[in-house]
């Protein structure tokens, strides 16, 4: 049928002809046009309505005029007509119609019978490096029995495997070089293991070395590494501090949740061994903040308790929480009403949050604070992560890999230090694993901040990289909401607050 | 916009994106919706001056696939001048809607083609 009306229909007389307002560029409602509600979230923060555009990210506040008209195509798609004749009574002549002139042009409403508008594919193109993760070793002085790197759900066998278990001095030198080449204005390198203290005499060359090649090709280096804290002597925190080198210490909570999962080989709980370090390098290395990175399991799922013990006991300025990477069956995996127990938690944790925003406070759950940085930017991703664009893992041997949770797996091989990115295998790649691909993903609104999910979790879960993480969509849709109540309170009641997300991207993009 | 309150970046990205032009479309030529003109393998271009229709092709009626330069300049050019001339007395069946069945109403707008064209929306089958 004819998408524009020419005259009022005659039951809706008091129906302007013409917009009065701005309209979509090549469209033009007419009063028998018939619109539907587009792909958008809507919620509700500080008494405001708000809706978070999908796929575009884009976040809008709605006013009263705005918020009558998605309420009343809540019900099903109408006409413009309608519409009109509908709100005429509570807005001025014409305030209607200028809303839905607005809502058209950020697709928040749509023609009915018009086809979903398909997003615009941005043709694939070589994207610097920025952050080079380089396993130094695949050993660990722990036995945690969650971890993916030598519990059951291994993915390279570390142990009996081809690579050695420690990188040497000029496989790492290889390393730095790639990421110099690599990277643009400023290279990133975190080294990760195993334990990665335990090839602490290489990281140490590894980072004079980089700092002299970085000075001699122009570019800026930057180092941060990830520890269990149980080899922090005090020559390495002191080095750490000296060289200013970002440290990221795994750590699950006070003792009696630590030592539950986090144990030496022989059993002992590492709590005693970790914690005077943690607190010698807290008080010495004052040059970078320290976060501490936590793993959820089923029987540690206490984030308050953890929270106020690693942050307001130990001092971490940030601490960060992941559900732990498992096969569902496993006796640490987190249950579907564990999840739900998850999200209670962390909406408790993210109104702390909130409330210290609010009075412009820190506040170290870092997990809202990212969250919020995505929403402020309004990132559209068309992949979960940065692995394979921006981020590459380096495995003990030289083997890029996706991220350093494939490290030194041959179906996920990116290249090798010496040889380069294999850039046929990182397009296909890319090109396997779009958003647009991931069907499940088509009709969820969080896709814009979630776009399937982690790759490993998926490997983990449904033995495939290419699927998005199905069983924990709840939970991210329910953590998107809360963040998306936060971001909207935030964004009436404190904007100033928001303003530190302004510059993350482009710094970043100065950088390249 | 006076309704909807941009928030985050990309929401003031949007706005900027799908702002309305400030002048009517048919009060300026500049920036406007042309047919599809193109010239010489180029993107479609914006006409210097006066925009004349340049009319159907001599070589391939249906005006679809390329005129006799390779090029798709000297192809019909639905909607403006011909628009008329096209559904009335073209045999090619495709070039306008259904008027006596489905969209009785598409061109009641259009007083004059060539000034009014740009009041002719999109029909989607019914």
């Amino acid at each position: 049928m004819s998408a524009t009306g020419s005259t009022p229909a005659s039951d809706h007389p008091a129906v302007p002809v013409e917009p009065a307002g701005p309209v979509v560029p090549g469209i033009t409602p007419g009063v028998d046009t018939v619109v539907r509600l587009g792909d958008f979230h809507a919620f509700e923060a500080a008494g405001e309505r708000f809706g978070y555009m999908v796929p575009s990210a884009a976040v809008f506040a709605f006013d009263p005029c705005a918020s009558a008209v998605v309420d009343a195509l809540a019900g099903g798609p109408r006409s413009v007509g309608d519409l009109c004749a509908a709100l005429e009574a509570r807005f001025q002549p014409g305030e209607v119609w200028d809303t839905l002139g607005e809502l058209y042009r950020i697709r928040a409403i749509n023609e009915a019978k018009a086809p979903a508008p398909a997003p615009k594919i941005l043709p694939l193109t070589v994207i610097p490096l920025q952050t080079l993760v380089v396993n130094v070793t695949n050993q660990c002085n722990l036995s945690c029995e969650y971890c993916y790197e030598f519990g059951e759900d291994k993915i390279v066998d570390t142990e009996n495997g081809q690579q050695p278990k420690f990188m040497s001095e000029e496989t790492a030198r290889q390393a730095i070089d790639f990421a110099l080449r690599e990277s643009g204005r400023t290279a990133m390198v975190t080294f990760f293991g195993g334990e990665t203290l335990m090839n602490f005499p290489v990281l140490q060359k590894t980072v004079a070395y980089a700092r002299q090649r970085a000075n001699e090709v122009g570019k800026d280096i930057d180092f941060s590494l990830t520890t269990n804290a149980t080899l922090l002597k005090p020559d390495v925190i002191d080095f750490l501090a000296d060289e200013r080198i970002g440290v990221t210490i795994s750590i699950d909570g006070p003792q009696e949740i630590q030592d539950r999962f986090r144990v030496f080989q022989n059993g002992r709980g590492s709590y005693d061994i970790a914690a005077p370090k943690i607190k010698a390098l807290l008080a010495r290395h004052s040059s970078r903040p320290i976060g501490a990175r936590v793993t959820l399991t089923r029987q540690t799922l206490d984030v308050m308790t953890i929270y106020r013990h690693l942050h307001d006991e130990m001092g971490f300025w940030e601490v960060g929480f992941a559900p732990v990477t498992t096969a569902p069956q496993r006796g640490h995996a987190i249950s579907d009403a564990g999840f739900d127990r998850l999200l209670a938690q962390f909406r408790a944790l993210a109104l702390d949050f909130l409330k210290a925003a609010l009075e412009n406070r820190h506040h170290g759950f870092s997990n809202v604070r990212e969250t919020l940085q995505e929403l402020h930017q309004g990132h559209a991703k068309a992949y979960p992560c940065g692995a394979g664009i921006g981020l590459l893992g380096v495995s003990t041997d030289g083997q890029v890999s996706l991220c350093h949770r494939f490290a030194g797996s041959e179906t996920h091989r990116f290249g090798s230090v010496t040889g380069g990115v294999d850039r046929a295998r990182q397009a296909d790649f890319l090109d396997s694993h779009h958003i647009n691909h991931k069907t499940d993903c088509q009709a969820c609104w969080a896709r814009p901040i979630c776009a399937g999910g982690c790759y490993h979790e998926a490997h983990t879960r449904y033995g495939s990289t290419e699927g998005p993480n199905l069983h924990y969509c709840e939970w991210i849709r329910g953590w998107t909401h809360t963040c998306l109540e936060i971001y909207g309170e935030l964004a009436v009641k404190n904007p100033g607050f928001l303003r530190q997300f302004d510059g993350a991207d482009d710094e970043a993009s100065q950088r390249h | 916009m006076k309704h909807l309150n941009a928030i985050n970046r990309k929401a003031r990205r949007v706005e900027s994106v799908t702002a309305a032009p400030t002048v009517p479309a048919e009060a300026s030529q500049t920036g406007d919706v042309v047919a599809l003109q193109q010239q010489g393998g180029q993107p479609p271009q914006q006409p210097e001056g006066p925009h004349i229709p340049p009319g159907c092709s001599i070589v391939f009626s249906p005006g679809w696939e390329a005129d006799r330069t390779g090029g798709t300049a000297g192809l019909c050019q639905p909607v403006e001048r011909d628009l008329f001339d096209c559904h009335m007395g073209c045999y090619w069946p495709a070039q306008v809607p259904d008027q006596l069945n489905h969209a009785p109403d598409w061109t009641a707008k259009c007083a004059a083609a060539q000034k009014d064209w740009r009041k002719i929306d999109l029909v989607f089958p019914g």
